[in-house]
């Protein structure tokens, strides 16, 4: 029964998300739900981050690349021209058995590139080796080590994406075909298709909810909070804190290259602000807001600011915001917006109430 | 590559270099006060250079660097009174969080205040063609200002730190902040004195290296990251040996750029970050019982 607990909210967000879609429908804003689809793939992101960063207790400033290599190695394989090897028997063979398909660009071309379900495997694969290489020296870094570690890792992936040709260097890549899915359901940003995005998109992520949920209530994740609390008493009660915090940087990783690779197909393009150090400390930013350990509050707020960013509302002071954000959460409300002492307080009351 | 390129690429590199240790001796101040590395370290350098610029079209050169670093060592004292001094007992990912927020803050404040031109100095003496022949190299004047600045700054830095009671007081504050109080040495003002210097400091660096590479808003964080690097490098809080790291850096970025692509040049420099941090997360010069406390 407890176990099943925990489940109820994603149940809630579901029917949250429904209720959402026929609010937007109503108000004739139906276009409001493209920000919203995007904000769900950041949102992938940031569940992963706060995995990382609230119950491992470690800090990444370097998500945003990991979105990038998910991105971005799905946009190469699933761009690159392999027609005019077309004679080649590799190449003819994994034509064969479906590695590589055939579509036509929006400038009718005919393009023989990697399927996007292969290219999204070789997305994760990748993300997963650099995260793994990148992890094994970097969590044994505590504090300025490794935040300043992680910063090092995202501005080098920034500047390798920034000046290699196959990336697309300052453009990016774009002309990213959709991503067909199971029968006719495709990743796909244009308009007919929104209504069905908008689903697949939280879907994504509330089984990443539901994988981040069990996590943390799992033995894994009372080992990372008692890491978090105090690593060395955890260490002491035998817990492998090196290998737990590796496996969970290599997991935020992951999820934020399944955002990276959604989007990109989304979008039908990626280019090098994805991978912009400011990214990473917004999602970082995120993160603080939500309450660091509070996987429902960070997605919340995560969806909640990515919205109000995409839609523009803080025109041109949009990372002074979130810089002032970062700030004036620490300072005051460190425990996220959403545990205030005041607020903390109303919810008390409320509590108080009911029961009585 | 011939003798005179040899010099030539010298020179520039330890050009940068010395802005680099400059910026790598800023971090430790402030570390060894508090503990703290200011992420926004490289936003003083920047606020420094354009408040110069404003003031230089009103004031003469010299008045409005002087104006400038005041400006600058306030703004570095008030970020510590508001914001530095109420969490004084946070964890540090809470001041690592806060200091990249502000970071943010003032560059996007100084984008709002000086767009996103690229702006300069005037070169303090002679103008953008006036050269010095060193060892058949054409050198530019302002080089060799930020040479002598740069070593200016070390060097009263040093005698500050060594025979001032104020620099004594610090010291003491950075050795053992609780033993430091009990000896009557008001602690807090210590650390509001170690933001003021790293302010000011900066902002003089980034005044004498702005006509050799411009300013421009979004320029302080590359250079915090490559401060921080030459400050791991030498070991952080070790000033002197920051210095011999910032010169290796800069001389290191100099030659890459003679060979490589310039679109590389900070790859080389983070990659080296990451290799020190990954192989001697105490410094190349640290001694090895340093090494083993720091460590542990």
């Amino acid at each position: 029964m407890m176990r099943a607990r925990i489940y109820y909210p994603v149940l809630a967000g579901f029917l949250l998300v429904v209720g959402l879609h026929l609010v937007l429908q109503a108000a004739g804003v139906t276009y409001y739900m493209t920000q919203l689809t995007m904000s769900a793939y950041y949102g992938l992101v940031v569940i992963g981050l706060c995995l990382l960063m609230g119950y491992a207790g470690q800090l990444s400033l370097g998500h945003a690349g990991f979105f990038a290599i998910g991105g971005y190695t799905s946009a190469v394989l699933t761009t690159c021209n392999l027609s005019s090897h077309s004679g080649n028997a590799l190449i003819a063979r994994l034509h064969g058995i479906g590695v590589l398909v055939q579509w036509q660009d929006i400038y009718g071309d005919q393009m023989l590139s990697f399927c996007p379900w292969v290219a999204f495997g070789a997305a994760l694969l990748l993300t997963a080796a650099i995260a793994l290489v990148i992890g094994l020296p970097v969590i044994r870094l505590k504090g300025h080590y490794m935040a300043m570690a992680t910063l090092g890792f995202g501005l080098i992936i920034y500047r390798i994406v920034l000046g290699t040709r196959v990336f697309g260097q300052a453009d990016g890549l774009s002309n990213v075909p959709p991503f067909p899915l199971i029968g006719p359901l495709e990743v796909n940003g244009r308009a007919p298709w929104r209504v069905q995005n908008y689903y697949i998109a939280w879907i994504a992520v509330l089984v990443a909810m539901v994988l981040a949920l069990n996590l943390i209530h799992s033995r894994v994740g009372r080992a990372l909070r008692s890491i978090h609390e105090n690593e060395e008493a955890a260490h002491s009660l035998g817990i492998n804190t090196y290998r737990y915090k590796l496996a969970t940087f290599v997991l935020s990783a992951l999820f934020a290259a399944v955002g990276g690779v959604l989007m990109t197909h989304y979008n039908g393009s990626i280019g090098p602000s994805e991978a912009a150090v400011m990214k990473s400390v917004r999602y970082v930013a995120v993160v603080a807001v939500g309450g660091m350990a509070n996987l429902w509050g960070v997605l919340l707020m995560g969806v909640l600011l990515n919205f109000l960013s995409l839609r523009g509302v803080f025109g041109t002071f949009d990372d002074a915001v979130f810089g002032t954000i970062l700030i004036g959460v620490m300072l005051f409300a460190p425990g996220g917006l959403l545990r205030m002492p005041r607020l903390q307080a109303i919810s008390s009351l409320l509590r108080r109430r009911s029961h009585g | 590559m011939s003798f005179a390129q040899i010099v030539q690429y010298t020179f520039s590199g330890i050009t940068v270099g010395s802005i680099y240790a400059i910026t790598a001796v800023c971090f430790n101040i402030i570390y060894n006060c508090t503990g703290i590395i200011n992420f926004a370290q490289g936003e003083f350098l920047i606020i420094g250079a354009m408040t110069a610029i404003s003031l230089s079209h009103v004031v003469p050169l010299p008045l409005a660097i002087v104006g400038a670093v005041a400006v600058t060592t306030v703004i570095g004292g008030l970020i510590e009174i508001v914001f530095i001094r109420r969490v004084s007992d946070a964890s540090i990912l809470r001041l690592i969080v806060i200091t990249i927020g502000l970071s943010i803050v003032m560059r996007e404040g100084m984008l709002h205040i000086w767009d996103e031109k690229v702006r300069s100095l005037p070169y303090f003496t002679g103008s953008a063609i006036t050269t010095v022949s060193i060892l058949g190299a054409h050198i530019s004047p302002q080089v060799l200002w930020v040479l002598g600045v740069s070593a200016v700054i070390v060097t009263a830095l040093t005698l500050f730190f060594r025979l001032t009671t104020t620099g004594r007081a610090m010291r003491a504050c950075a050795d053992n902040r609780m033993a430091a109080r009990l000896c009557g040495i008001n602690d807090r003002w210590m650390v509001t004195l170690s933001f003021m210097l790293s302010a000011g400091i900066g902002a003089l660096a980034g005044c004498v290296i702005s006509p050799v590479t411009q300013t421009q808003y979004d320029m302080g964080a590359p250079l915090a990251i490559k401060g921080f690097t030459v400050a791991i490098l030498g070991g952080l809080g070790n000033s002197m040996a920051a210095v011999v790291a910032g010169l290796f850096l800069g001389l290191l970025e100099a030659f890459v750029v003679s060979q490589f692509a310039a679109a590389y040049k900070e790859v080389v420099a983070i990659a080296v970050l990451l290799l020190i941090l990954i192989f001697r997360p105490s410094g190349l010069f640290a001694r090895r019982d340093v090494t083993a406390l720091r460590t542990a």
